[in-house]
C-alpha cells in the first residue's frame, strides 16, 4: 500500500474509494475476492453497526457487512467527491 | 418410462431461489440429505411442456469454491460428483436488483460446461427501483439463455418451464469462457486437468477444466474438502508452491479475471435510472439506528418470545386434549390390563411427546421464516455480531438462544438460519443450558417447599432463587459456548462476509410451506427417538407389576371390611406408589444413590430424574407417583410440598433441606435432562455423536456444580 491508501475500516463514512489491495488470509482474501472486493472495485462505507462493529459497505450495487478487524486487510484510495 | 431428467437450481442466498423452487414444482416436495453429509437436499418433480423434470435446490453460496465438505456439496451437485446423480441441466437463479453481484457466480456455473439458463429472478423489483435490463444482450454476451422471472408473482414460470424444455431437447454446446486465462495459469489447468478428471466419471473436458480451476482455487495444505483424489491434491499443492515461488498470485488471477469481464460488459446490459432514498435505506435509518434499532429489535424479540411461551399455550391444550381423548378412547376400546395401559401410557402417550412440541416449532419458523424473507435476519446478526462474537457464538444465534427460555427444541430446530456447521453446533450444544419453560414447575415445586420464605432487601428467597436460576443458566451457556467453541469445536476464526439484502415483503405461501416443512421434518426424524424413549421410560415405571411390598399392602386392603369409595382410591395409591417404588426405575435409583447423595439427593429423586428424562416437568408427576399421591400431582400440590419438607433420613434429620434443594436445582439447570432436545440434536446433526457428546459434558457438569454447591455448603454449616 503506498501512503495515500488506507485500509477499509478507516475510511469515513460516506466517502466514496477504490479497492487497490487485498490482503490476508488465503482462504478469507479469496471469498473477499470472489464477493467482489477486488481491486478497482468502488467501495463506500455506509455506516457501522450501532455497538462500533461490524461495518455496513456499499460494493457493486449491495450492502455488505464485514468486521474491522478483515476490513483492515483491504487497502483503498479515496475518491474525489 | 425413463426417469425424468435432473435439473439443479442454484444461486446466491438472498436471490428467491427457495421462492422459485416452490413456483416451479408446487408443493411435493421431498427431503433428505446429500450423499455422505448432513446438508439438507431438497428436491420436487416439476412439469414442463417436454415432461416432468427432477428439481433439485443446490445449498446457496457466492463461490462454487469450497473450503469445507459443506461449502463442496455445490459443485459435488451440479457436476453429479460424489454420489450425486448428474443433473442435464443448470438454472442459475439471480436477483435482477443486484446482477453484478449473482454475475461471477452464473459465470462459475456456465464455465463448468453443462447446459445452463440464467433465470432473472425479482424483475418486478428491479422495475420498481428502476433497474432497467437487456436480458437478450445479456444471454448474447454470455451464450446461454436468460429468462425473466419474478417468482412470487408467478411471473415467467411458464417461460421458463418451455426453455427448461427446450435446452433439454436440443442442448447447445457450452460457450467459451468469458475469459482467457493467462499462459501460466493455462499451464496449471492442462496439468491439473487429467487428475480433476477423477473426481468423477465420464466428466467433459469442459467440466474438467473448470474442475482443475476449482482445485487450484480451493485446495490448500488446511481445507477440509472430501472426495479428492490425493493425486489431485498433491499437484495442486505442488503448483501452487511453484506459482508462489514465481511470485504469482493464483488466486487473484481466478478471481479477478472474471470481475473484470463482468464490470466491462454490464454497463451495456443495464440502465439505473436515478431513484430517490429506498425503502431499505428508509427502514435501516429506524432498523439499525443505536437506539431505535436496538428498541425495535427487543421488541420483536419479546413479541416472538412471548408467541413461544403464551400463545403456544392454548395451542398445545388442543394437543393435549386430543391425545388425553385419545387416550381414554383406547381404554373404553381395550379391556384393562397391561396391554391398555401400554397403549394409553406408551403408545398415545409417546405420540403426544412428539406432537407437544409441534405448536412452539411451528410459531418459532413462523417468526423465523418472517424474519429471513423480509431480511431482517441479517440485520439482527449486524446488530448482535459484537455482542455474540464475544464468546464465540455468530450473531444469528441470539434467536436460537432467546428461544431456548421456551423451550429447546425448536429452538435447536432454529440453529439452521446459520450456514456454518460450527455455528449451529456451537450453538445447539449449549442453547439446552438456557432456562427452558419445562423447569420453571420443578424449580417452582423446590423452592416453595424448601427455600424458606426470607426477606432480603425487601425481596423474597424464593424469588431471588427463581432469578438467580435463570441468571446461573444463562451465565454458564455463555461460558460454555466460550470453552467448547476453542476446544471441542475449535476450529478456525471465521470471519463475517454477509449481504444485508433490500427488504422484502414476505410471501404467506412461502412462510407457510417452511412452517409445514420443519414441523413435519421434526415428527418425521426426531419422532421416533421421542417415542422409543417413552415407551422405554414407561416400560421402567410400569414392571414388575408386583413385590413384596405391594403384595404386604394388598394383605391389608383386603382385611378391610366393606371399605368405602374413598378408601378404595386412597388403597390404589398406595399400590401404585408402591408399585413405582419397587420398580426397575425404582431399583435404578437406589443403584444411583451412591452418585445422588453426595448432593444431598436420594433413591426417589433418581426415579423423578429419569422420569424426568421423558420431558423435565415430568418430575413433579414421578415424585407424585413415588409418594403414592398419584400423577395428577402439580407444582402448587400442597400434599407433595408437604411430604417433601416432612421427609426424613434414616437419623431423624429432613431428607431434603434448602441446601440440598438448591443442589438438586443446579443439577437440574444444567443437566440435560431431556430426550426431546437430544432427538432434536440428532436430528440436526444427523447422528449420535453430538446428542452423546452434549449429554456427557451437559450431565457431568450438572453432577459437578450440584456437589461442589452441596459440599461448599455443609462445609459452611447449612443444610
Amino acid at each position: 500500500m503506498n501512503a495515500i491508501d488506507i485500509p477499509l475500516d478507516r475510511l469515513p463514512p460516506q466517502q466514496r474509494a477504490v479497492i487497490c489491495a487485498v490482503d490476508g488470509e488465503r482462504t478469507f482474501r479469496r471469498r473477499l475476492m470472489e464477493f467482489g472486493f477486488v481491486p478497482g472495485a468502488e467501495v463506500t462505507l455506509r455506516t457501522t453497526s450501532p455497538v462500533g462493529d461490524p461495518l455496513d459497505v456499499v460494493l457493486r450495487g449491495a450492502r455488505v457487512s464485514l468486521r474491522r478487524r478483515e476490513a483492515a486487510s483491504i487497502g483503498v484510495r479515496l475518491l474525489g467527491p | 418410462m425413463s426417469t425424468p431428467p435432473w435439473v439443479a437450481l442454484a444461486g446466491c442466498p438472498n436471490t428467491g431461489k427457495t421462492t422459485l423452487f416452490n413456483a416451479l414444482t408446487g408443493r411435493r416436495a421431498r427431503v433428505g440429505n446429500y450423499p455422505g453429509i448432513t446438508v439438507e437436499r431438497v428436491f420436487a418433480e416439476a412439469l414442463t411442456p417436454g415432461g416432468p423434470v427432477t428439481v433439485v435446490d443446490v445449498p446457496g453460496a457466492y463461490s462454487l469454491a469450497a473450503r469445507s465438505a459443506d461449502e463442496q456439496v455445490a459443485v459435488s451437485a451440479l457436476l453429479g460428483l460424489a454420489g450425486n446423480p448428474r443433473p442435464a441441466l443448470t438454472v442459475v437463479v439471480l436477483d435482477a436488483t443486484r446482477l453484478e453481484r449473482n454475475l461471477y457466480f452464473a459465470l462459475q456455473v456456465i464455465e463448468l460446461g453443462s447446459p445452463v439458463i440464467l433465470a432473472v429472478n425479482m424483475m418486478d423489483a428491479a422495475r420498481s427501483e428502476g433497474v432497467q435490463l437487456d436480458l437478450d444482450a445479456m444471454s448474447a454476451a454470455l451464450g446461454v439463455p436468460v429468462v425473466g422471472v419474478s417468482a412470487r408473482q408467478g411471473e415467467g414460470i411458464d417461460a421458463l418451464r418451455a426453455e427448461v424444455a427446450r435446452v433439454l431437447a436440443e442442448p447447445a454446446a457450452p460457450p467459451p469462457w468469458t475469459w482467457t486465462p493467462g499462459p501460466a495459469l493455462e499451464a496449471d489447468l492442462a496439468a491439473l486437468a487429467p487428475a480433476a478428471a477423477a473426481m468423477g466419471e465420464g466428466l467433459s473436458p469442459g467440466a474438467t477444466r473448470a474442475l482443475a480451476l476449482w482445485a487450484l482455487l480451493s485446495i490448500d495444505s488446511s481445507d477440509e474438502l472430501t472426495d479428492v483424489p490425493a493425486g489431485l491434491r498433491l499437484q495442486v499443492l505442488a503448483r501452487l508452491k511453484a506459482a508462489r515461488e514465481a511470485g504469482r498470485d493464483v488466486d487473484a488471477e481466478g478471481v479477478t479475471a472474471r470481475y473484470t469481464w463482468i464490470d466491462a460488459q454490464m454497463g451495456a446490459w443495464i440502465r439505473r435510472s436515478p431513484v430517490p432514498r429506498s425503502w431499505t435505506d428508509r427502514l435501516d435509518a429506524v432498523l439499525l439506528h443505536p437506539v431505535a434499532g436496538f428498541v425495535l429489535f427487543l421488541g420483536i424479540m419479546v413479541v416472538v418470545f412471548q408467541a413461544l411461551f403464551a400463545w403456544s399455550e392454548p395451542l398445545i391444550g388442543l394437543v393435549e386434549k386430543a391425545i388425553g381423548l385419545a387416550g381414554s378412547g383406547v381404554q373404553a376400546v381395550v379391556p384393562a390390563g397391561i396391554f391398555a395401559d401400554f397403549l394409553t401410557d406408551a403408545v398415545v402417550g409417546g405420540v403426544g411427546n412428539v406432537l407437544v412440541f409441534v405448536p412452539q416449532i411451528a410459531l418459532l419458523f413462523v417468526f423465523i421464516s418472517l424474519m429471513e424473507d423480509t431480511g431482517y435476519m441479517s440485520r439482527i446478526a449486524f446488530l448482535m455480531d459484537r455482542i455474540m462474537n464475544r464468546v464465540g457464538l455468530h450473531g444469528r444465534a441470539f434467536v436460537p438462544m432467546m428461544s431456548a427460555y421456551a423451550c429447546a427444541v425448536p429452538a435447536v430446530m432454529a440453529t439452521r438460519t446459520m450456514e456454518r456447521r460450527r455455528d449451529r453446533y456451537l450453538t445447539m450444544m449449549v442453547l439446552p443450558l438456557t432456562t427452558c419453560s419445562a423447569r420453571l414447575p420443578v424449580y417452582t415445586l423446590l423452592i416453595a417447599a424448601l427455600v424458606p420464605a426470607t426477606v432480603i432487601f425487601g425481596v423474597s428467597a424464593k424469588s431471588l432463587v427463581m432469578v438467580g436460576l435463570y441468571l446461573f443458566g444463562t451465565i454458564t451457556a455463555l461460558l460454555a459456548a466460550a470453552v467448547i467453541g476453542r476446544t471441542v469445536l475449535k476450529g478456525e476464526r471465521v470471519p463475517l462476509l454477509m449481504e444485508l439484502p433490500p427488504y422484502r415483503r414476505p410471501s404467506a405461501r412461502s412462510v407457510g410451506r417452511r412452517v409445514a416443512r420443519r414441523s413435519w421434518l421434526f415428527i418425521r426424524d426426531a419422532g421416533a427417538f421421542i417415542f422409543v424413549c417413552t415407551a422405554i421410560l414407561w416400560a421402567l415405571l410400569y414392571f414388575p407389576r408386583s413385590n413384596a411390598e405391594v403384595e404386604a399392602l394388598e394383605r391389608a386392603h383386603a382385611a378391610v371390611q366393606a371399605p368405602t369409595a374413598e378408601q378404595k382410591a386412597a388403597f390404589a395409591l398406595e399400590i401404585e406408589g408402591a408399585q413405582k417404588r419397587g420398580s426397575i426405575a425404582g431399583r435404578i435409583g437406589h443403584v444411583m444413590e451412591p452418585a445422588l447423595e453426595p448432593f444431598g439427593q436420594d433413591w426417589q429423586v433418581g426415579v423423578g430424574l429419569l422420569g424426568a428424562f421423558a420431558a423435565r416437568e415430568v418430575f413433579v408427576s414421578t415424585m407424585g407417583l413415588i409418594f403414592g399421591m398419584g400423577r395428577d400431582v402439580d407444582a402448587e400440590s400442597a400434599p407433595l410440598r408437604a411430604r417433601l419438607q416432612s421427609e426424613k433420613r434414616p437419623d431423624g434429620k429432613p431428607r431434603y433441606t434448602p441446601l440440598s434443594a438448591l443442589a438438586l436445582m443446579i443439577f437440574l439447570a444444567l443437566a440435560c435432562q431431556c430426550m426431546s432436545t437430544l432427538a432434536a440434536v440428532k436430528r440436526e446433526t444427523g447422528g449420535y455423536k453430538w446428542p452423546v457428546f452434549m449429554f456427557t459434558y451437559m450431565t457431568t457438569l450438572a453432577w459437578v456444580c450440584a456437589v461442589g454447591v452441596y459440599q461448599a455448603g455443609r462445609l459452611l454449616g447449612y443444610g
